[in-house]
C-alpha cells in the first residue's frame, strides 16, 4: 500500500512539471493556434532566471581584514555580498538562501516581456502560414534561445539549491517520507494552474479570451481587439512555463538543453490531453506522470522490460490512434 | 538521357561533376596558407556530406512532395546502422550485403511505423513519428542492449564469427570494411604544387550511391507517382473526391524515404563500423529537417545543398576560434579589432549552432524555398542566367 501511495506521489510530482508546461503550450495553441516548439526554451529560460537572481544576490564586494591571514600569510580578503551589507547578517543570508522562491517574483515580469516580444516580433507573422512553418520557425527559435543561454552561462549545469528549510524530507502521510521541495513543487503547480483557470473563468478579460478561443471572428465583430488580449495570453503562457522552470531548478540543476528534453514530452502530453483543451492538458500531465512512475516499479519492469522508458510514448500512440482528439479534445480543433 | 528531360539531365551531370571532382573543389586553398582551415576536402567530411545528402534527399521525397513533416527519421538511420554493423559482425566485412540489409530492415521498419503514423495528418503525424523515434531511442539505450550494446554502441570485435570472412587479420587486428577487397579506408594523395588532394575509396563509394539516389529522386519527382504525392500536398480532400486513396501513395513515399535513411545509416556504418543510439535521438531527426528546409524542400538539389551546408558549418565553421578572428582583423587598430572579435565571438566556434539557428529562422521566414529559392532570386536579379547554375555556383563549398 505504501509503495502504491509513494508511486502516486512520485507521479503527481513528475506530472506537475508536465502539466505546467502543457498548460502553457495549450494556452498558446488554444488562443493563437500556433504550435510553439520554443516552449521548452521558455521553460529553460525560467530556470535560468533563478540562476541569474542567485548570481545577482551573490554579487559581493571585497574587504581586506588585516587581523586575519589566509593560508599563504597574506591579509585575508573577505567577500561580503551586498545584500548582507544592506540588510544585515541574518536577513541578507536568508534572502540568499531563499533565492529560488524569490526568483518567482523576478521571473514573472521577465517572462511576460519575453513572451510579449516573441509574439509581437516573430510569431505574429506566422498566423497565416501552415503549421509546419510555425513548427519550423519556433524550432529555429528554440535553438537560438538555447545557444544564447549557453553563450552566457556555459554548457555545464548550474546548481540552484532549495532553501535550507525546504531541502529536507517531510512526512506527507503517516509513515511516508518525501523530499520537501517536491511537495512544494506540486503545491506550487496546483496554485499556478488554479490561478490560470481562475483568471480565465472569473475575470472579464478571461471571459473575452475564452470567447475568442471559441469563436475568434464573432468576438472581433463585436468590436473587441482580440489580438491584443491573445498577445497577453502568450505572455502569460510564457510566464507559466518560466515559473515551472524556476521551481524546477532545485530538482534538476538547470542546463541549456533542459528545454529540449522536456519539449517532446510536453507535446505528447498536450496531444494526449487533446489539442486546445486546458483541463485536458492538466489532466493528461498528471495522468502520464502517474503512469510513468507506476511503470518504473520493479515488478512492472520485471514483467515488461523497458516499459518505464516508453510508457508515455506508447500511451500517446494508442490515444492518438483510438481517440484522435485526445482525452478531452474539442471537435474541430486541428482536424 | 537516362529517361530524363534536358534540364534534369544537366542538373544530374552537374551533380555528378561536382561530386566526382569534390576533392579538388573542396580544397581550393593551398595546404600551407592561412585559409587552409576552410578546406573541406578531407575524406571523413566529404563522406559525411554525401551520406547526409542521401539522408536529406530521402527525407525530401516525403516532406517536400507530400508535405508530411516527420520528426522521427533518425530512427531509420539508426536501424540501418545497427543492421549494417551486425552484418559486419556475422557475415563478412564486405559492405554490399551490409548496405542491402540495412536498406531492407529500414524499409520494413518504416513500413510498420508509417502504416500506423499515416493514419493521422498534420501535427498529429509529426508527434506520432516523434513518439516512435523516441521510443526506439529509449529502447536501444536500455532494453535492447543485447542487440544494440546500449550506451557503448555496437562495435565490431576480434571474436565476431564473420562466417564468410575472417574474424581477424593475419596480424591479429580487426579487418577493415571493404567492397570486394577494395578497402574503404584506402586513400591516394596527390600533390600539385602547393595543393594536396586526397582521394578516398570510401568517399567515391558513397558518392556513386548518392548519385544513384539523386537520379532515383529525379525519376520519382518527374513520375506520375511523384505527381500523386504533390496532389496529396496541395489538396488531399480533393484527391479523395476524385476517387483516389492517398494512403498507399503516402505510405510508399514514407517507406522510400525510410529506405534512403537506412542506406545513409548503412553507409555511415560502412565508413566507420560502429553504431550508437544517439543517432536515433529526435534532435538528429531535427537536423535532417533543418537540412531539407535550409536547402529548399520540394526541390531536387536543395536537400543536398542543405546537408552540405550544415555539415560544413558543423565541421569547418566551428573551428574558427578567437585566435583566427584576431588574425583576420589584425589590420584594424587594437580597440576596433577587439570589438570586432567580441561581436563575432558568440557566432563562431562553439557558437556555430547560434548562427545556424538564426540562418534557419531567416530562411523559414523569408525564403520558404530555401537556398534554391534564394539562388533563383539572385539569378533573376542578374538578368537571365539559368537558376540551377547559379545555385550550384553560389553554394559550391557546401556541396
Amino acid at each position: 500500500m505504501d509503495a502504491i501511495l509513494l508511486q502516486i506521489l512520485n507521479g503527481l510530482d513528475k506530472g506537475s512539471a508536465y502539466a505546467l508546461i502543457a498548460l502553457g503550450l495549450t494556452l498558446i495553441f488554444g488562443t493563437l493556434g500556433v504550435v510553439n516548439f520554443a516552449h521548452g526554451a521558455l521553460f529553460m529560460i525560467g530556470a535560468f532566471c533563478s540562476v541569474t537572481l542567485q548570481r545577482i544576490l551573490n554579487l559581493s564586494f571585497e574587504t581586506v581584514d588585516p587581523t586575519r591571514t589566509d593560508f599563504l600569510g597574506n591579509p585575508a580578503v573577505i567577500k561580503t555580498p551586498y545584500v548582507i551589507d544592506w540588510f544585515g547578517e541574518s536577513t541578507g543570508a536568508a534572502i540568499i538562501d531563499w533565492s529560488v522562491p524569490l526568483a518567482i517574483l523576478f521571473a514573472i515580469p521577465i517572462m511576460l516581456v519575453i513572451g510579449y516580444v516573441m509574439e509581437r516580433g516573430l510569431i505574429k507573422h506566422f498566423y497565416k502560414r501552415p503549421h509546419a512553418d510555425q513548427i519550423l520557425v519556433t524550432f529555429g527559435l528554440a535553438i537560438v534561445l538555447q545557444e544564447i543561454i549557453k553563450a552566457f552561462y556555459g554548457a555545464n549545469p548550474i546548481q540552484t539549491p532549495a532553501p535550507e528549510a525546504l531541502s529536507g524530507v517531510v512526512e506527507v502521510l503517516p509513515g511516508i517520507l518525501y523530499p520537501a521541495w517536491r511537495v512544494v513543487y506540486f503545491c506550487f503547480s496546483l496554485v499556478v494552474i488554479g490561478a490560470v483557470f481562475a483568471f480565465l473563468q472569473f475575470t472579464t478579460f478571461g471571459m473575452v479570451v475564452r470567447a475568442g478561443m471559441a469563436d475568434r471572428e464573432t468576438v472581433g465583430l463585436l468590436g473587441i481587439d482580440i489580438d491584443k488580449r491573445f498577445t497577453l495570453m502568450f505572455g502569460i503562457a510564457a510566464g507559466v512555463a518560466g515559473l515551472a522552470g524556476v521551481m524546477y531548478g532545485p530538482i534538476n540543476a538547470p542546463n541549456y538543453h533542459m528545454g529540449m528534453d522536456f519539449l517532446v514530452l510536453s507535446f505528447v502530453v498536450v496531444v494526449v490531453g487533446g489539442m486546445g483543451s486546458l483541463p485536458g492538458a492538466v489532466a493528461a500531465g498528471f495522468l502520464l506522470g502517474i503512469l510513468e512512475s507506476f511503470a518504473s516499479m520493479t515488478w512492472v519492469i520485471d514483467l515488461i522490460p523497458g516499459i518505464n522508458q516508453i510508457i508515455i510514448y506508447l500511451v500517446a500512440i494508442i490515444i492518438l490512434l483510438v481517440r484522435p482528439r485526445g482525452l478531452l479534445g474539442r471537435k474541430g480543433v486541428m482536424e | 538521357m537516362f529517361g530524363l528531360q534536358k534540364k534534369d539531365t544537366n542538373l544530374l551531370l552537374i551533380v555528378i561533376a561536382l561530386t566526382m571532382l569534390a576533392p579538388f573543389i573542396l580544397n581550393p586553398f593551398p595546404t600551407d596558407s592561412g585559409l587552409a582551415q576552410f578546406n573541406a576536402g578531407y575524406p571523413d567530411l566529404m563522406q559525411r556530406f554525401v551520406i547526409f545528402g542521401i539522408f536529406a534527399i530521402g527525407f525530401n521525397i516525403l516532406f517536400g512532395l507530400t508535405g508530411y513533416l516527420s520528426f522521427g527519421h533518425a530512427a531509420f538511420l539508426g536501424v540501418g546502422s545497427y543492421s549494417a554493423v551486425w552484418m559486419f559482425k556475422l557475415l563478412s566485412m564486405n559492405i554490399l550485403p551490409a548496405i542491402i540489409l540495412s536498406v531492407v530492415i529500414a524499409g520494413l521498419f518504416s513500413l510498420l511505423i508509417g502504416w500506423i503514423s499515416l493514419r493521422r495528418t498534420g501535427i498529429y503525424f509529426s508527434i506520432l513519428t516523434l513518439a516512435f523515434a523516441q521510443m526506439s531511442f529509449a529502447l536501444a539505450y536500455s532494453v535492447l542492449t543485447p542487440i544494440t550494446n546500449g550506451e557503448t554502441g555496437l562495435q565490431i570485435t576480434l571474436d565476431d564469427p564473420r562466417i564468410l570472412g575472417i574474424s581477424q587479420t593475419a596480424d591479429g587486428s580487426i579487418p577493415v570494411t571493404n567492397l570486394f577487397g577494395m578497402e574503404m579506408r584506402a586513400t591516394t594523395d596527390l600533390a600539385l604544387g602547393a595543393w594536396s588532394f586526397t582521394f578516398s575509396m570510401g568517399y567515391y563509394v558513397c558518392a556513386v550511391l548518392m548519385i544513384l539516389a539523386f537520379y532515383m529522386s529525379i525519376r520519382i519527382f518527374r513520375s506520375p507517382f511523384g505527381m500523386m504525392l504533390r496532389a496529396i500536398k496541395s489538396n488531399q480532400t480533393r484527391m479523395n473526391y476524385t476517387g483516389l486513396n492517398p494512403k498507399p501513395y503516402t505510405l510508399a513515399a514514407f517507406v522510400i524515404s525510410g529506405m534512403y535513411a537506412g542506406l545513409a545509416g548503412g553507409l555511415m556504418a560502412s565508413m566507420d563500423p560502429l553504431a550508437g543510439a544517439e543517432r536515433m535521438q529526435w534532435t538528429a531527426s531535427g537536423e535532417v529537417v533543418l537540412m531539407t528546409i535550409l536547402g529548399g524542400a520540394g526541390t531536387l538539389i536543395g536537400p543536398v545543398l542543405g546537408a552540405g551546408m550544415i555539415k560544413y558549418f558543423e565541421n569547418i565553421f566551428s573551428k574558427i576560434n578567437d585566435n583566427v578572428l584576431h588574425t583576420w582583423f589584425s589590420f584594424m587598430p587594437d580597440g576596433l579589432e577587439n570589438l570586432m572579435v567580441g561581436i563575432l565571438h558568440p557566432f563562431v566556434g562553439k557558437g556555430w549552432h547560434l548562427t545556424l539557428g538564426i540562418i534557419f529562422m531567416l530562411v523559414v521566414a523569408f525564403l520558404p524555398g530555401g537556398l534554391v529559392e534564394g539562388g533563383q532570386r539572385i539569378g533573376r536579379m542578374f538578368g537571365r542566367k539559368k537558376p540551377t547554375d547559379d545555385t550550384s555556383a553560389k553554394t559550391e563549398p557546401a556541396e
